[in-house]
């Protein structure tokens, strides 16, 4: 009302902190957070093609701190984070189309993170077995 | 509406234009673009960065010059600017929705959003000027 004397704390619809988490919905969190990860890590991308376009010392930087124990683990974090976001994105097709809302939807959340993790460690045993 | 002329006018139940309703956009004045382009981009996405995660491996742990001439070549050079067009599309509409969900004080939303912006195109400006200077030499 435009003439309340004082606003009222009315009820807010229920948040996050209200459900008991579920299998799915923690699927839906980690498909936002992982793209949020990959957006930053964009930079990481640019880095890498800039330094490769400025000099044989700048590349060596980059693949000095691209090569140690904490950009590989960050490389891997990025390679996990692409894959689980593109095979969610592939749910969010399922969805799209009117599919996947049935019972099948938890097994179509384990397999977007079973997968997710199998192809991780697929890809980098490839990339490891290529360069030694 | 297909004989105009056979009888008495239709009796006009909304005030909307027909432009404006041919539009079907309503005072929001924009509709289901970023939706659309957001299925668009991302199944881009998909194809890409199988593209991409095999030229990141092929390029790993190469020297710089062998690095530059993976990247230089243009057939890979296009795979990476395609992958930048898209992604950074993706990534600026993804990245406003989570601005808009969580941040709720108007100036600092829109300053966020503006700043998404400006990270969004200067990710795939400076990516694309390093893969077109490898490529075309200098």
């Amino acid at each position: 009302m435009a003439d309340s004397p004082q606003r009222i704390d009315r009820p807010l619809s229920p948040h996050l902190q209200i459900y008991r988490p579920l299998f799915t919905m923690m699927m839906s969190i980690v498909h936002r957070i992982t793209g949020v990860g990959l957006y930053f890590g964009m930079a990481i991308l640019v880095w890498w093609l800039l330094a490769a376009a400025t000099s044989p010392s700048a590349y060596a930087t980059f693949a000095a701190v691209a090569g140690s124990p904490i950009g590989l683990l960050v490389l891997f974090g990025f390679t996990w984070a692409l894959l689980h976001h593109a095979l969610g994105g592939i749910r969010h097709f399922i969805w799209d189309f009117i599919h996947g809302f049935g019972p099948e939807r938890v097994l179509l959340a384990k397999a977007t993170l079973a997968g997710s993790v199998v192809l991780t460690v697929v890809v980098w045993i490839i990339g490891l077995a290529l360069k030694g | 509406m297909s004989t105009p002329h056979s009888g008495p006018a239709p009796a006009r139940t909304t005030m909307r234009t027909p432009l404006g309703r041919v539009r079907g956009l309503g005072a929001a004045k924009s509709g289901t673009e970023h939706f659309f382009t957001q299925r668009l981009t991302g199944a881009a996405n998909l194809l890409l960065s199988i593209a991409f995660i095999i030229i990141v491996i092929s390029v790993a742990g190469q020297s710089y010059a062998a690095a530059r001439a993976t990247l230089g070549h243009p057939l890979v050079a296009v795979i990476i600017l395609l992958t930048l067009l898209s992604v950074t599309t993706h990534m600026r509409i993804g990245m406003q929705v989570v601005i808009e969900d969580y941040v709720h004080t108007e100036g600092l939303k829109v300053l966020l959003i503006v700043a998404n912006t400006f990270f969004s195109i200067a990710v795939a400006l400076a990516g694309a000027f390093a893969v077109l200077k490898i490529s075309l030499g200098g």
